[in-house]
């Protein structure tokens, strides 16, 4: 494959609504290193509003596309806009986050600037002319190791790969404002929707009894609820749990659900993919319990056991439950 | 309205994952296949759609190991037309060459929606939904939970993380990567299934456009290196559990 790309390294900012999330920073980073590995520079595209820029500065080159269809988030509109800013930029890698906008948008700018892609990315390194990841595939069960040759790459990262620090700076990146042309965009925001309030705060939870997709079925709820309120405690979910209806969705932990921190983090039935550890990893005692012995959860777990749910839970509530 | 689904199956996460002797894929010949959750749901959001705002079900994929178990289960679930694009797929087929074939169908079939799941956990060279909308040229969007009928319009919900959810009104033709169905995938008993594969019914067509493009070249696929990880307890459910709760009182978080 012919090298026609720049060796200049893109971080897209992920700010949506709310502040820039760690995960920017990550990239930026990141970015910064293997921008010195290449030989080039590293920019940061921010898209839809200027808000909190600033704290960008780890970057040689900040590049801003304001525009009203591009506010809060739009994926068309954000596609749009980078498309034109990358041309400019004619960049070596692009990196996203495993988020909302990395998963719209990875895939196809990687498409459109005729490059590749790389999803589930945990590292990162240049060996001579070539980029190399590592990608956690499989829920976590696998490691590959990539290839991306000297072609455009088109990155999205899983968020706590990298020191978050090593992003926050406030260098002199030089500014840049773009004009976005917005008469390809046809999409258009309606609503930025907050998540439903409860009276459950699991967030608030110092013992959490969270149960996965090896409960099996709905009626298994019960038990592992009569177990929660033996102990006082609310009862925490994974997302299969949620999506399939047999709790609430403020019970979720996870990407999409509540990030959690407490004190002792019982996990009956989860595999540990990706997005459930991003919500649980920094738990201070992480207890699991998974008849597969091979499962993720274990990585992270500081006490595991093989022993069936089925089994487990009775006795635990024998236990605590008078 | 004519909707979409592609579909595929995938390695079943529960197994245990074997790499083949080439060390740079899983081997295929004992690995237990199942349909991609995300696709499933994908597919129940389409006959969700179908069943509130009329409209034809069309589910299509490549010829992988075991896919006539999704295109069966589809049809038995209410879809109205199961394609099978066929080709050679023995090993793993990169997301960018399984867009490029499917962009290729797609091409000579009129859709207004596209939908598929969100992600599958081996799509190592990114999602199908924005590559197959950079493909086509149509506008894409990913980690859907909602898609509502407005008019000539789709109102659509995207998760953007922490519950929070962000909603846009789009014009078809749109691919849409589905993250969770208005509801879960519904249940189709064995005997539907079965009645499904008798009648037959899945069209057959020679897969086009997937060769020479570009993707990543996997060198190593491995189990992680454990880093240590979590002490286990074993012995009978009575002890283990007795451990657990001593665990859990040692962090005094037990009163009684
Ligand atoms: C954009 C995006 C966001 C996501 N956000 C989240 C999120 O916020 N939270 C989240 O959790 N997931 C999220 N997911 C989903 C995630 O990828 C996984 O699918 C999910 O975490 C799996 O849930 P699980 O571990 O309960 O199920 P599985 O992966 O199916 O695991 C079930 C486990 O139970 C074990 N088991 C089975 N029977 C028993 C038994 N009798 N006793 C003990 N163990 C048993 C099995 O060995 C298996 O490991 C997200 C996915 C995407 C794409
Ligand atoms: N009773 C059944 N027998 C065989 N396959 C089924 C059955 N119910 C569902 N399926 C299929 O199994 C897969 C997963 O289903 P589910 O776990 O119910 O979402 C889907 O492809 C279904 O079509």
């Amino acid at each position: 494959m012919p090298n026609n790309t720049s060796n200049d390294v893109v971080v897209i900012s992920e700010k949506i609504g709310g502040a820039i999330p760690d995960a920017t920073f990550e990239l930026l980073g990141k970015g910064k290193e293997i921008a010195a590995s290449l030989g080039g520079e590293l920019h940061c595209v921010v898209v839809g509003t200027a808000d909190g820029s600033d704290a960008l500065g780890a970057c040689d080159h900040l590049h801003i596309v304001e525009g009203s269809l591009l506010f809060p988030y739009n994926p068309q509109g954000w596609e749009d806009a980078l498309r034109g800013v990358l041309a400019e930029i004619n960049p070596r890698l692009v990196l996203t986050s495993t988020g909302t906008v990395g998963l719209d948008l990875a895939g196809s700018l990687a498409s459109y600037l005729g490059g590749v892609a790389a999803s589930y990315v945990v590292d990162l390194a240049v060996e001579g002319s070539s980029v190399i990841c590592t990608s956690q595939l499989y829920g976590g069960k696998l490691m590959a190791e990539a290839d991306l040759g000297d072609t455009v790459a088109c990155l999205s990262v899983i968020p706590g790969s990298f020191p978050v620090e090593a992003g926050r700076g406030s260098g002199s990146a030089a500014v840049a404002k773009h004009d976005h042309d917005s008469s390809n965009v046809s999409m258009a925001h309606v609503s930025l929707n907050e998540p439903e309030r409860s009276g459950i705060d699991i967030t608030a939870a110092e013992l959490l009894v969270s149960v996965g997709r090896g409960i099996g079925g709905q009626s298994n709820i019960e038990m592992v609820q009569e177990l929660a309120d033996a102990l006082g405690v609310p009862l925490s979910a994974s997302r299969p749990i949620i999506d399939q209806g047999w709790l609430p969705k403020y019970h979720q932990v996870g990407k999409s659900g509540k990030k959690v921190k407490p004190k002792v983090y019982l996990a009956l039935g989860i595999s540990g993919a990706p997005e459930h550890l991003e919500g649980m990893r920094s738990a201070e005692l992480i207890i699991a319990c998974n008849t597969d012995a091979g499962a993720p959860i274990f990585e992270v777990a500081h006490y595991g056991t093989t022993v069936d749910l089925f089994d487990l839970v009775p006795e635990m509530i024998d236990l605590v439950g008078s | 309205m004519k909707i979409v689904v592609a579909m595929r199956q995938i390695a079943d996460l529960v197994e245990e994952l074997e790499i083949d002797s080439d060390g740079v894929d899983i081997d295929r010949e004992f690995v237990k296949f199942v349909s991609n959750e995300w696709d499933e749901a994908a597919l129940e959001e389409a006959l969700c759609l179908k069943e509130a705002h009329g409209g034809e079900v069309t589910v299509v994929g490549l010829d992988e190991v075991d896919f006539d178990q999704s295109l069966y289960g589809a049809l038995a679930k209410g879809a109205d037309r199961a394609v099978k694009l066929t080709g050679d797929f023995d090993g793993w087929t990169s997301t960018a060459s399984r867009a490029a074939i499917l962009a290729s169908w797609l091409g000579e079939n009129q859709f207004d929606l596209v939908l598929t799941g969100v992600q599958a956990a081996d799509d190592l060279d990114g999602q199908l939904a924005g590559i197959l909308g950079a493909r086509l040229g149509v506008a894409h969007a990913a980690v859907v939970v909602g898609v509502e009928p407005e008019g000539d319009k789709v109102k659509i919900t995207q998760e953007i993380g922490g519950g929070t959810t962000i909603t846009s009104l789009a014009a078809m033709p749109l691919v849409l990567g589905i993250q969770a169905a208005r509801q879960a995938p519904r249940y189709v008993p064995i005997s539907r299934i079965r009645a499904s594969m008798a009648a037959g019914g899945i069209e057959e067509v020679a897969a086009s456009g997937g060769d020479n493009i570009a993707q990543p070249k996997v060198r190593r696929l491995y189990a992680p290196e454990s880093k240590g990880g979590a002490t286990m307890i074993t012995g009978k459910p009575g002890d283990v559990a007795a451990k657990i709760v001593e665990l859990i009182r040692s962090k005094g978080l037990i009163n009684s």
